[in-house]
């Protein structure tokens, strides 16, 4: 602890005056420990009814079958499988920060790792009931896996992308999971250490037994870094094996060797912009501004920026490779997106994936909260449009004229579309009430190194030299949002 | 005789605390465990913990996880149920890639998580056992085995010295049975 200490010219990550151990612990428990604001049951009500919405339209789905959806013969793919992939995507961030940013030793990371990988479980799910209910038959469902079975040698075919999917999918929620769950422990502990009655009983179940003794916690680090090592392959893998379902097949706009990268930076975008919708109005609701600072929302912006340009760079590749490559098919599939019946779509996806987020380049726009937000969205209805735009154009105008159709959503389509956000947001906002939204013991490690009153300690302490505490305050001006007439004081 | 089965130094601050692991091992004190909120970084060292072999344990389940998946889908889709797709080869080696890349990751997590539940004696409703239920909190404690140590005083005043804010002499190991 003592040896550890960060250069004074890096941004705090916890903000404010006075802070201390028990603090923290106070602001991120309050949600948890105390009954719920006017703002969360308004949020929680226009969830559920939202999830009531989605358990309708799936029963309904069930009950009169997969012609309720506007699947026709040609487009047998549409908004359930737009659904899937713009959920698996949005599951990304989570991971990401927990794994890769944990892996680079960015301990911006500490403050929103928690949501994030929250989030990560939620959309998964999401992405996983889709899967179920597009079989039609959802308790056929088994027959995805290799299992034994009284058809003689019948087995799943390993050859096919499909099966690669089940595993896929089915691992990344399994281990985001065990990594988030076991992250959870120390946490859990600290509630059921502070709780009385039967809430203690339940946080003693699900805290398996924490105490936290030195051992315990090295194992745990040593546990987190390597599951960090191993979900930053997976969920590379993950989306790759995704875009696998489109790119091993022969359709025109889906065969492509740009889908694996491209799907996974786009993964990673609208992860991070889901990341951005939820934690904006979170911080504020459940006032968290000293640990969700405006370092963390401009560093998620920048990496909304960057992974949007690589996003535009393999939308032109896409483009460049069917020009390029002389195939009639593949460049007729490209120009049905652009001016084709569906180029409302196309247009909306290039104007929302690559146009705007380009607006984070301006440093007042990034730091702008209530723009950041908006533009947060913009970019999750941009996915969903790309998604879309794969999905649908390439497949209503395939090889054959003859059969060319177009795709109409169902009320259905629609409503199990918005009903699945429904549920996303109940399980989110059960989430924050019942579990700590921000990872308390890892933002307690930063507060002695990291903290704005840390600093401000060395300055005042007189360990920063004038030339460096000018630079720091000087860096602070051009960077940061922290108030600059507290550093002058010091 | 006394009843005191463990002293506790309740610190406020990490950097106290070290200190005070260094005052008691300077006076041949020897520490039971220390109990803190997060996890401190430095302490392995001090307190002689050796290195966690959790990554030895990670390695070998994610080559076991790798070669059973390979093994299955070798037996079932070159052995058992081969099939001609337009007369390719049925060990198609490129495809087992995803599904056994997919496994290794799973058997490494869930064996070497397993492992370390196994290790630390953490699973579902286990009773806590805590020492000082703020050590999960905002302190940071320092436990010392009363029994047959130096006298008591003589580690109170220690603690004090290091910047310990409170210490506690229990009688019994836990506090968190009631």
């Amino acid at each position: 602890m003592a040896s550890h200490s960060e250069s004074i010219i890096r941004e705090p990550l916890i903000t404010g005056k006075d802070i201390t151990y028990a603090q923290i612990t106070n602001d991120v428990l309050r949600p948890v420990e105390n009954m719920p604001g006017k703002a969360w049951w308004i949020g929680f009500s226009v969830a559920s009814l939202g999830a009531m919405l989605w358990v309708f339209a799936i029963s309904w789905t069930f009950w009169f079958g997969l012609g309720e959806w506007g699947l026709n013969k040609t487009v047998g793919w549409a908004w359930d499988i737009t659904g899937f992939v713009w959920w698996v995507g949005i599951g990304h961030a989570g991971t990401l920060i927990s794994a890769v940013l944990l892996l680079f030793r960015q301990n911006w990371r500490n403050s929103i790792n928690r949501s994030a990988e929250a989030m990560t479980i939620f959309a998964v799910i999401c992405a996983a009931t889709y899967i179920a209910a597009h079989m039609g038959r959802p308790w056929m469902a088994v027959y995805s896996l290799p299992l034994p079975n009284q058809y003689g040698s019948l087995w799943v075919n390993w050859n096919s992308p499909l099966i690669w999917d089940v595993f896929a999918i089915s691992t990344y929620f399994s281990v985001s999971l065990v990594f988030w769950y076991t992250g959870l422990l120390p946490d859990i502990a600290t509630i059921r250490d502070r709780a009385e009655g039967i809430r203690r009983k339940i946080y003693s179940v699900l805290s398996f037994g924490w105490t936290g003794s030195v051992k315990t916690w090295q194992r745990f680090e040593t546990v987190s870094l390597i599951l960090a090592g191993v979900s930053t392959p997976l969920v590379l893998s993950v989306h790759t094996i995704v875009s696998m379902d489109f790119a091993t097949s022969l359709e025109p706009g889906w065969h492509t060797t740009i889908f694996p990268p491209y799907f996974v930076a786009g993964a990673i975008f609208s992860g991070f912009a889901m990341v951005q919708t939820l934690l904006l109005i979170a911080r504020k609701v459940l006032g968290l501004e000293n640990y969700i600072t405006m370092f963390h929302i401009e560093s998620m912006n920048k990496i909304i920026m960057l992974t949007g340009s690589i996003v535009g760079v393999a939308y032109l590749t896409e483009l460049f490779i069917a020009f390029y490559s002389q195939n009639e098919y593949e460049q007729y599939a490209f120009a049905n997106r652009i001016s084709g019946p569906y180029w409302w779509a196309y247009w909306s996806m290039m104007t929302c994936n690559v146009i705007t987020p380009q607006l984070f380049w301006f440093k007042k726009i990034r730091t702008n909260i209530p723009l950041s937000w908006v533009l947060s969205i913009v970019v999750n209805i941009g996915m969903w449009f790309e998604r879309f735009v794969i999905i649908v154009t390439s497949l209503h105008r395939d090889f054959i004229p003859s059969s060319w159709a177009m795709f109409y959503p169902t009320w259905v389509d629609v409503s199990v579309f918005i009903g699945s956000i429904g549920v996303f947001f109940t399980m989110f906002l059960l989430f924050i009430r019942v579990l700590p939204s921000v990872a308390m013991a890892e933002v307690k490690l930063l507060l002695k190194s990291s903290s704005e009153q840390a600093k401000k300690k060395l300055m005042a302490e007189g360990h920063v030299e004038p030339a460096e505490a000018e630079f720091y305050i000087a860096s602070l001006e051009k960077f940061d949002s922290v108030d600059q007439s507290e550093y002058l004081k010091a | 005789m006394s009843s005191t089965k463990y002293i506790l130094g309740v610190f406020d601050d990490p950097d106290e605390m070290m200190h005070g692991i260094d005052k008691l091992q300077k006076n041949s004190v020897p520490i039971y465990d220390v109990y803190t909120p997060m996890p401190i970084h430095g302490i392995e060292a001090k307190l002689n913990v050796k290195d966690s072999r959790l990554g030895y344990a990670a390695f070998m389940f994610g080559c076991l996880g790798g070669s059973i998946m390979f093994t299955m889908v070798y037996y079932m889709l070159v052995h058992d149920w081969p099939m001609n797709i337009g007369g390719k080869n049925a060990f198609a080696i490129p495809d087992f890639v995803p599904v056994t890349f997919e496994w290794t990751i799973l058997w490494t997590s869930f064996g070497m998580t397993f492992t370390f539940f196994f290790a630390t004696h953490l699973f579902p409703g286990r009773t806590p056992r805590v020492m000082d239920l703020r050590a999960t909190d905002d302190k940071f404690v320092i436990a010392i085995d009363a029994k047959g140590n130096i006298p008591h005083d003589d580690i109170t005043n220690l603690l004090k010295e290091a910047g310990a804010t409170e210490v506690k002499h229990n009688t019994r190991k836990y506090v968190s049975y009631e």
